[in-house]
């Protein structure tokens, strides 16, 4: 009978598996997006006003839509009520910004800990609430896309009226605090381009999420287990790990960031209405299909390039930024059907 | 259980009986009965849609068998969730392989080792032995999975299902799509499992690596098992073959 030891193959297989390349195209389209802009526009100063406010208001759609891309890699399920938390998120920072403004006062640092506090509280509560709404509205709907769409929404309408009740139908301000007003102004540039000052806080925020996913997803067994989970579930479980926990605690992290990014744009826009959510639904849809199903590096250059684009074309063509966002997909869909970082196996 | 060939009869790692399964409307498993003894290699044998595959499914929990019973090691696993199923000491090896092709060979090897966190908490000794079964894993151990050739990407599977010792490994045709000496490696190293008293269920068309591997056989057809016994009375028997194989190897090969 056969008794070699299992030797390695063949040379010349091994000169035939190519190392690993990162695909750089995705990022190389966002920096000629970048480059292409500031011909159009003319004026360096307004064209790096809107770049940072382009890459501000990315980063934070991305805090948003990063826990909606693992949720639907991981488990299929297609949640249109992420939405609900980005407003649920919004409304608890103007109670409690509202409540602590008495208490900061005029002192920066408290109004530093006092905007802290409502990020905090945000996500607390988004989270829970996003445990709850995993239990009782979207665990029956496993594997039912259409009901998952259906009742997802449904809940997402329940969750705004519900919001109605607690805080009012109407608009609510969320004002900026003192010490985050204002914008820097750099000199040299063109007739000096006016950075505003939340915006880089935003920005640095929506930053510290993308490391703190790339570390925990790259570096950690959990994250392991996320990105085998987002490729073959059935295989984790059969490995022995119980998958449905990995995934509340996906979709509680998910809320809860969701939470997050609501209180960002809260106050970029200074104000907050119950329909934030559903505004801001489309866009991170359109953002997790532009990245790529289940993938956080394709969900952060998808959410930048919404941003950029956003804002390019809000100065240079406003008609046609209310399109923009869907023309955006449909031709990086033609290049890329699945996305710009598709995950294999889905 | 044939009482000639072998000596060792003890209790079985694993006993089906009477199982049956049902996916959505479809009747696959209509009374699966047969043992898989400890510490010998078990081969599932039997034609396309017979069903080897939904038997080996069923055991892992991945469809739930609605009559019969399924006993491992004395414990009952129906009724009880792939993950704790795995947990008892199952290893599974998908006819589709189920690598994670994004994950670097390192990390598919981290995540079958439930109990190291990363890859400094590997077992080193048992990493080796694994290495000199299957040199290719050492030489692309940072390479992304999805690159590997089938056949390294068959040696990988396998060496999930054992970088921890396990009490049962099931393996759905190991040899598919293989070249013929990628084969002869993969019989060496189920060689080697076996003189370590590893138990194997084995799900195989190729009849020739069944019988080089095999101690017992059993033989399924139509969601049946026709035929049990000793590897060897079947692989002495060519009618017996061919009555229960001959179509699906005339047909297959």
């Amino acid at each position: 009978m056969n008794t070699v030891t299992a030797t390695a193959d063949a040379p010349g297989v091994a000169a035939a598996i190519p190392k690993t390349q990162f695909d750089w195209r995705p990022l190389a389209l966002l920096a000629a997006l970048m480059l292409l802009a500031l011909p159009a526009i003319g004026s360096p100063s307004t064209w790096l006003t809107l770049t940072v406010a382009g890459l501000a208001m990315g980063l934070i759609i991305f805090v948003i839509a990063s826990g909606l891309t693992l949720v639907f890699g991981l488990m299929d399920v297609l949640n249109f009520g992420h939405g609900v938390f980005i407003a649920l998120g919004a409304f608890v920072a103007t109670t409690v910004l509202g409540g602590l403004a008495g208490w900061a006062g005029d002192a920066a640092g408290l109004q530093l800990l006092s905007v802290l506090a409502a990020m905090l509280a945000a996500m607390v509560v988004a989270g829970v609430v996003g445990w709850g709404f995993e239990r009782v509205i979207v665990r029956p709907v496993y594997g039912l896309h259409l009901k998952q769409i259906l009742i997802t929404m449904g809940g997402m309408i329940v969750g705004e009226e519900v919001i109605k009740v607690l805080w009012g139908p109407q608009q609510i301000a969320l004002p900026l605090p003192a010490v985050l007003r204002g914008s820097w102004l750099i000199e040299g540039i063109g007739s000096g381009a006016s950075i505003e000052i939340y915006r880089v806080l935003a920005a640095a925020i929506g930053l510290g999420v993308f490391a703190a996913l790339l570390w925990t997803l790259n570096r950690t067994k959990v994250g392991l287990l996320i990105r085998a989970g987002v490729q073959d579930r059935e295989m984790v479980e059969s490995l022995g790990y119980r998958i449905r926990q990995l995934f509340v605690g996906v979709f509680v992290a998910g809320s809860a960031l969701a939470g997050l990014g609501g209180v960002l744009w809260g106050l970029y826009q200074q104000n907050v209405t119950p329909q934030i959510g559903a505004q801001v639904n489309v866009l991170i849809f359109i953002v997790i299909i532009i990245g790529g199903l289940g993938s956080t590096l394709g969900c952060f250059v998808g959410a930048l390039l919404v941003g950029l684009m956003a804002n390019y074309t809000g100065f240079l063509a406003p008609k046609v930024a209310l399109f923009s966002n869907i023309g955006l997909m449909v031709a990086i869909l033609l290049w890329r059907p699945q996305g710009l970082y598709p995950v294999t196996n889905r | 259980m044939s009482t000639s060939t072998t000596s060792a009869a003890t209790t079985p790692a694993l006993e089906l009986r009477g199982v049956q399964t049902h996916i959505g409307a479809y009747h696959i498993l209509h009374g699966v009965d047969f043992q898989v003894p400890q510490g010998q290699v078990t081969m599932l044998l039997g034609r396309n849609g017979a069903g080897k595959t939904t038997t080996l499914r069923t055991i892992m929990g991945l469809w739930a068998a609605s009559a019969g019973t399924l006993c491992f090691q004395g414990q009952s696993l129906n009724g009880l969730a792939t993950p704790d199923i795995a947990q008892l000491g199952i290893a599974y090896v998908p006819e589709s392989m189920g690598i994670f092709s994004d994950l670097t060979v390192k990390d598919n090897i981290v995540l079958a080792a439930r109990k190291a966190r990363h890859a400094g908490e590997l077992d080193t000794v048992r990493l080796e032995w694994i290495f000199s079964l299957f040199p290719a894993l050492k030489k692309f151990w940072l390479y992304p999975a999805g690159k590997l050739s089938g056949g390294q990407k068959q040696m990988l599977a396998v060496a999930r299902a054992i970088c921890e010792p396990r009490a049962l490994i099931l393996i759905d045709e190991p040899s598919k799509g293989l070249a013929p000496s990628i084969i002869n490696n993969l019989i060496a190293a189920f060689h080697e499992l076996k003189r370590q008293q590893t138990t194997l269920l084995l799900v195989e068309q190729n009849f020739a690596m069944a019988k080089a591997l095999g101690d017992q056989v059993a033989v399924m057809d139509n969601g049946r098992v026709v035929h049990r016994g000793a590897m060897a009375e079947l692989a002495a028997d060519e009618g017996l073959q061919q009555r229960l194989l001959g179509l699906s190897l005339g047909a297959h090969q």
